[in-house]
């Protein structure tokens, strides 16, 4: 699956991080490409979110390099990251209930005129918002039944798909997914896993954590898998390496 | 896996693929088909469809419900008394609203933001106090407004400071502690007793009435309420008030100033209380150390019995408005029929649970709201 003689969106190069004893990760080397979908698999306190949170700016590497369009990438925080377009939806979504989609997409980077004002006295392009938001929820066939309702109305995989269009919305590069479908329902999973697949389409390069194997081998083109801080394999996740995959993800013999 | 029991308006495709960048195809929204009568689904369709409606219906109720009971209150009070709807009466109504809506307007900042403001009447009582001093000494109108204003500013700012960067962990504390100290220091620049006297200007905005009933101090309400709706409608600094207030956690990492965005809601509410003292100072041609007494209440509960959430996040200033305007309308009925302002107490105590009440009770529908829409086949 993957492009050959391409370079990767974003690589990590002996990726180390240590909280205070504990190697969180050793020695990691990951590469992602553009309109490929990588899962990370691995047991809770695998490294797996210590690796995003790197990769996303919030920690920094202890030792090793990240690399994007193989050049190095210095972040220093979250900010730095999307500077890069790099965009990271977490498990909580971080999500505004009380506004709507368009506003979530937008908070803290509101459409706004006059430049010559300071930031906070804009007055808000409420309309070029609106209109910009729809059209990334139709590109991404996200149809919500109701643009101005808030975010806090709508169903889980609804809020997760605004989270993932947001997010993609900004992302040039990379969109990273922590544990996409992990509190929907059977149907809602589908429609956010359709939602990974139009990202590939999208050319965007794609980072999924998920537990759910189903739905990694469904989505994902190769899979890393992660132990104890250290890459213990990577392989293309099918129905035949499910039981493969689960035996490096707990260490047994395979 | 893959049997189509029925989409939802954007779970597209049931086929089960392998990893293609292919199956990215995908036939989003397909209207829900109306299914045969006879069917058990169609009937569940139809049950769902009622459930769903009477859903929308309560929570449109509980949204329009302030306005719908000021609107029947005053159209008891207007048939049970004649005086009531006389423009004198609606004058008056409206003179003694100004302040409480003042105050009502930017506690609702501060309760979008999850915070309250406890200290609004002392700061009221400090301004015109401060503001009365400072006529006596040199007269000027503008010089009393102005340092009535920033009078109200600096509690604003201490109150935002010590919550934000003094870590204090609930407004409420920090309110308090000001409430107290804000009173007792206008107590002593005082010596707890009225200071007669105040200038022309300030006479004019809270006293005077235009065409006879209409108060000048209406005119500064509306025109901050104004000011108000292009900041929390408009501009980027609304948003980021409500943002805050929404997910302060989220606002952080987006990137939102949140902790300037919380102090200035202290801030603009200790304005506010300047401006309150202005109208207060102008109605009464006077500066005193016990004006203001309970404002905050009146204020906090404004906000609340108009619609706005307690928990933050969500509110409008119409709620605010009309909620000043039911405790204007509520005392000033009781008032006309004579009843002991006691009695005001109890109906305004009894208002504002049934407030909190409703909100709760939206809480619960919006969560069946959200289960529906996962549900929904």
């Amino acid at each position: 699956m993957t492009p050959q003689g391409l370079e990767p969106v974003l690589r990590v190069r002996e990726g180390t991080k240590r909280f205070g004893g504990v190697l969180a990760l050793d020695n990691v080397d990951v590469e992602v490409f553009a309109g490929e979908v990588l899962a990370i698999l691995g047991d809770n306190g695998a490294g797996k979110s210590t690796l995003i949170k790197c990769i996303s700016g919030v920690h920094r590497l202890d030792a090793g390099v990240i690399e994007m369009d193989g050049i190095e990438a210095a972040f220093h925080n979250p900010s730095d990251a999307r500077e890069l377009g790099i965009e990271t939806v977490y498990q909580d979504l971080a999500l505004f209930d009380n506004l709507s989609p368009s506003a979530n997409f937008y908070a803290g980077r509101e459409m706004a005129g006059p430049g010559w004002l300071p930031t906070g006295m804009r007055f808000m392009r409420r309309r070029a918002m609106s209109v910009a938001t729809r059209e990334v929820l139709d590109r991404l066939h996200v149809g919500l039944p109701d643009l101005e309702r808030p975010v806090g109305l709508m169903s889980g995989g609804q809020r997760q798909a605004v989270a993932v269009a947001r997010a993609t919305a900004f992302a040039a590069r990379l969109v990273i997914l922590d544990e996409p479908t992990a509190a929907l329902g059977v149907r809602e999973a589908r429609g956010v896993l359709d939602l990974i697949n139009r990202l590939r389409g999208e050319g965007k390069a794609v980072i999924v954590i998920s537990h759910a194997m189903d739905h990694v081998i469904e989505v994902a083109d190769r899979a890393v898998v992660m132990r104890k801080g250290r890459v213990v394999g990577e392989l293309i996740p099918t129905r035949e390496s499910r039981q493969q995959i689960v035996s490096l993800i707990v260490g047994g013999e395979g | 896996m893959g049997d189509r029991t029925g989409a939802g308006s954007w779970e597209p495709d049931l086929r089960n693929t392998g990893p293609s960048a292919g199956k990215t195809a995908a036939n989003a929204s397909h209207p829900e088909s109306p299914t045969d009568s006879s069917d058990p689904e169609a009937t569940e369709i139809v049950e769902r469809a009622r459930f769903d409606r009477s859903l929308g219906l309560a929570l449109w109720f509980l949204k329009a419900g302030p306005v719908l009971i000021l609107a029947i209150l005053i159209l008891i009070i207007a048939v049970i008394s004649p005086v009531f709807l006389t423009t004198r009466n609606i004058g008056n109504v409206l003179a003694q609203t100004a302040v409480i809506a003042v105050l009502a307007l930017f506690q609702l900042l501060v309760i979008v933001t999850r915070g309250i403001d406890l200290s609004v009447g002392s700061t009221l009582a400090l301004a015109t106090v401060v503001g009365a001093l400072v006529y006596q000494s040199n007269g000027s109108g503008a010089g009393t407004i102005m340092i009535m204003l920033v009078t109200g500013l600096v509690v604003g700012l201490v109150n935002g400071f010590l919550y934000v960067k003094g870590r204090i962990p609930h407004p409420f504390i920090v309110t308090l502690a000001t409430l107290t100290l804000v009173r007792g220091v206008a107590l002593w620049l005082s010596d707890g007793r009225p200071i007669q006297g105040a200038p022309e200007v300030v006479l004019t905005l809270g006293g005077k009435s235009m065409l006879g009933w209409i108060p000048v101090s209406t005119i500064v309400v509306v025109g901050t309420a104004l000011l108000v709706w292009l900041l929390t409608t408009r501009m980027v600094w609304g948003r980021w008030i409500y943002a805050v207030g929404g997910n302060p956690e989220a606002a952080r990492r987006t990137a939102i100033p949140t902790s300037s965005v919380l102090i200035s809601v202290y801030v603009l509410s200790g304005l506010a209380a300047g401006v309150a003292g202005v109208l207060t100072m102008g109605r009464t041609n006077a500066g005193a150390p016990t004006f203001g007494a309970l404002a905050e209440l009146d204020a906090i509960a404004a906000v609340i019995i108009g619609g706005a959430s307690f928990l933050g996040g969500r509110g409008t200033i119409g709620n605010a408005l009309v909620g000043a305007l039911m405790i204007g309308v509520i005392r000033n009925a009781m008032n006309l029929a004579n009843l002991a302002s006691f009695f005001q107490l109890i109906v305004l105590g009894v208002v504002i649970i049934l407030a909190v009440e409703s909100d709760v009770l939206r809480g619960w529908l919006e969560q069946r709201v959200r289960l529906m829409q996962a549900t929904r086949s």
